[in-house]
């Protein structure tokens, strides 16, 4: 059991600290529970990877900790504890310095950071200015290096042209050099290199990979792929309808996922399955967030349900560093990704 | 590995086929500075798919995969070059032939959302194509969408509903069984699991390959997820700026991949069981469709490039049986 003192110790290196947040839309069809009682950590400099099914509410997530959830969507309960301050309910001028200067967002679409009809350098140095008071020469020089740190050739000609000039890879990384600006301590990083190819995609993830290194910067990265994850972060967390149904360092739950869900999805990766075979898969689909069943929302696609399932499972804390929320977990040694 | 002289012809067979999008200006137009802003979309392909093959088509985003896939559909004509169906080249068939080879290859598109009619029942999207083409009469309509729907893994009482009323993964599934509708011989699949939850990705390919099991298809199986692509096919082609740069049976080109681009694709896969792993930014830049480097399209981002490479386009030479590459580096003459 954790006791009082390393609860300090790990309060003082905590960047981010979610607590029981609950974030939920009111919709015609009802009230949709799109976050539903997550908690997650985040240490200085260290990466957590968050995955799960296409609407668990892995981005509502996101948005949540800076702030930017949309009418009709609300935080409704939790705390944000951000650097040891609760994020939640915090004036919206308070939340706005907050972002890009402290605290970053990289989107899937990098044209939701870019403006498309402003030059590169207008807009890095908007970006600073907005922050702090620089003159206009230095900030460009700001602009120029961040452009140069994220790999981007010829920076001091690129400053100069529009968004559309460059490919999708060198906006993403555009994207990445203007979130990257004031040296933020957490970044949250919302599927920035799915519809990226490969080779693109490892070009980001070097940069992120060594900004995190060099500045102790504190990374969460949402995503559908687990090979990424497995690559990239220190710490996974597995969402499925609202919750983080498991949690804890990437080899041990990669390797010896506890909840079926993971083990499911491990499972079904082409890798696990010799070439040309049937994949194993989940059966059925997760269930839409405003008609969710009661107990364990996994339950309808679960091998190991029982009658207990039918209540809610309980966060549990299976071994030292993990957390999990079923009442069946797999058996031990049974198998991971390194099978 | 030459076919023996009595084999019948490839299914499909692309040759030197391009596709330019937008016209060149006239030389007037160039005189005035006008620019040239075609795009060269897929550059002398050639290609041969044989009745039964699953061919898989991996390369960056842009660099032509979805026009090769129509014009092997027969969705777009090429601006130069032959498409040749089971032996005939398929711009000399007649009107009737015509129809029936067009038929015979069907694509699912990369976006299920845009490709399927919003305004019309899933029935109707099912059922239209074959009834318009007499493949069945007014009385067993019902019994043959109801079967196509099954046969997709949707359930038939479905099939009045309208295609925004399903996900991601059933709008998919729809596309599929619109798609097999027709009775084709050859299926291209366009991306068509990319939009998809990991879960639901499973679901689909496991169909995919029931069918082709169940129905002997051939197919082309467009894709950037090297995983999926190794796991489906039985070859592979890379493609590169409008080019087939290799290609080679599949657990070929994943045990030897011979071209640098291969090379570097393949190291990029990001594997479950590779932790933390240190990435290394790859040099160079991604060059624009419209303005493709002269020599091999490569040779900015590759760490072998010669003299040589950045004058003059390397051609596909076989360099083992069956596999095929566009490097300088194979030195073959
Ligand atoms: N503005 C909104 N109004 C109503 N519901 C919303 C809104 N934004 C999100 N939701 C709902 O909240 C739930 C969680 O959505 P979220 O975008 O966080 O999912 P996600 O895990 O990021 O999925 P994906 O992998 O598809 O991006 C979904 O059911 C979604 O429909
Ligand atoms: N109808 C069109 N008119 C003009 N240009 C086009 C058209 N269709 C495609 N292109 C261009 O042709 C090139 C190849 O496009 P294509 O859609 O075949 O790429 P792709 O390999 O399928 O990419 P992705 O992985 O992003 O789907 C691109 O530069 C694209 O902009
Ligand atoms: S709690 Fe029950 S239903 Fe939920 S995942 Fe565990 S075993 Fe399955
Ligand atoms: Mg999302
Ligand atoms: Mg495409």
């Amino acid at each position: 059991m954790i006791d009082d003192d390393f609860h300090q110790d790990v309060a003082s290196t905590l960047t981010l600290d979610i607590r029981n947040l609950h974030t939920h839309f009111d919709t015609r069809a009802g009230t949709l529970r799109a976050v539903d009682g997550v908690n997650l950590r985040i240490k200085r400099g260290e990466i957590v990877g968050l995955v799960g099914e296409s609407g668990s509410g892995k981005s509502v997530t996101g948005f949540s900790v800076i702030g930017l959830v949309d009418p009709p969507g609300r935080i409704v309960g939790g705390e944000v504890r951000f650097q040891g301050r609760n994020l939640v309910g915090l004036e919206e001028e308070a939340l706005r310095q907050l972002r890009g200067h402290d605290i970053a967002m990289i989107f899937q679409d990098p044209m939701m950071t870019l403006n498309p009809v402003l030059r590169i350098s207008t807009q890095m140095v908007e970006a600073i200015t907005a922050h702090e008071i620089v003159a206009e020469d230095e900030a460009l020089e700001r602009a120029h290096d961040a452009l140069a740190s994220v790999g981007i050739p010829h920076p001091e000609e690129r400053l100069r042209d529009y968004p559309h000039q460059f490919s999708g890879g060198m906006r993403q990384r555009v994207a990445i050099a203007i979130a990257l600006l004031h040296n933020p301590a957490l970044i949250i990083a919302d599927e920035p290199t799915t519809a990226l190819d490969v080779t693109i995609q490892g070009q980001i993830l070097a940069v992120v990979q060594r900004l995190v290194a060099e500045r102790g910067t504190s990374l969460l990265w949402i995503t559908h792929d687990l090979s990424v994850v497995a690559g990239l972060a220190h710490r996974v967390a597995v969402m499925y309808a609202g919750r983080i149904v498991e949690e804890g360092p990437v080899d041990e739950v990669l390797d010896h996922p506890m909840h079926p869900y993971t083990a499911g999805l491990i499972a079904s990766l082409p890798s696990h399955n010799r070439r040309g075979t049937r994949l194993a898969q989940i059966p059925g689909m997760a269930p839409p967030a405003h008609d969710r069943p009661t107990g364990c929302s996994f339950r309808p696609r679960c091998a190991r349900a029982t009658a207990e399932c039918e209540q809610d499972p309980p966060a549990t804390t299976p071994a030292q560093g993990r957390s999990l929320r079923c009442f069946n977990p797999m058996p031990a040694g049974s198998q991971g990704g390194r099978a | 590995m030459t076919a023996p002289p009595a084999a019948p012809p490839p299914l499909l067979q692309l040759e030197q086929v391009s596709k330019r999008f937008g016209t060149r200006p006239g030389l007037l137009g160039r005189l005035f500075g006008q620019k040239d802003d075609g795009v060269q979309a897929v550059n002398a392909v050639d290609l041969t798919i044989r009745t039964g093959e699953v061919v898989g088509l991996v390369g960056e985003s842009g660099c032509g995969k979805s026009t090769l896939g129509r014009l092997a559909a027969g969705l777009l004509t090429p601006t130069s070059g032959r498409v040749m169906w089971r032996g005939l080249d398929r711009d000399m068939l007649d009107a009737d032939e015509a129809r029936r080879a067009k038929l015979s290859v069907q694509m699912i598109f990369q976006d299920p959302q845009s490709s399927l009619n919003p305004r019309m029942k899933v029935a109707q999207i099912v059922g239209e194509a074959p009834r318009v083409h007499g493949l069945i009469g007014p009385e067993g309509f019902d019994a043959y969408v109801d079967a196509q729907l099954s046969r997709a893994g949707l359930d038939p009482a479905m099939k009045r509903r309208y295609p925004h009323q399903f996900s991601g993964g059933q709008r998919q599934r729809i596309g599929i069984a619109r798609a097999l509708a027709v009775q084709p011989d050859m299926l291209v699949c366009d991306e068509s699991v990319a939009a998809l939850d990991v879960s639901i990705q499973a679901q689909i390919i496991n169909l995919f390959l029931d069918l082709r099991t169940e129905l002997n298809l051939t197919c082309l199986f467009i894709s950037h997820d090297l995983g999926v692509v190794e796991h489906v096919s039985d070859r592979v082609a890379i493609m590169y700026l409008g080019r087939i740069v290799e290609e080679a049976p599949a657990e070929e080109l994943f045990a030897r991949p011979n071209h640098p681009y291969t090379h570097a694709l393949l190291a990029e896969v990001p594997r479950i069981t590779h932790r933390r792993r240190h990435f290394v930014p790859i040099q160079g830049e991604l060059p624009s469709p419209k303005h493709p480097p002269a020599g091999c399209h490569f040779h900015p981002r590759c760490i072998h490039a010669e003299l040589r490479c950045k004058m003059e386009a390397p051609v596909l030479r076989e360099i083992a049986p069956g596999h095929r590459s566009a490097c300088h580096l194979n030195k073959l003459d």
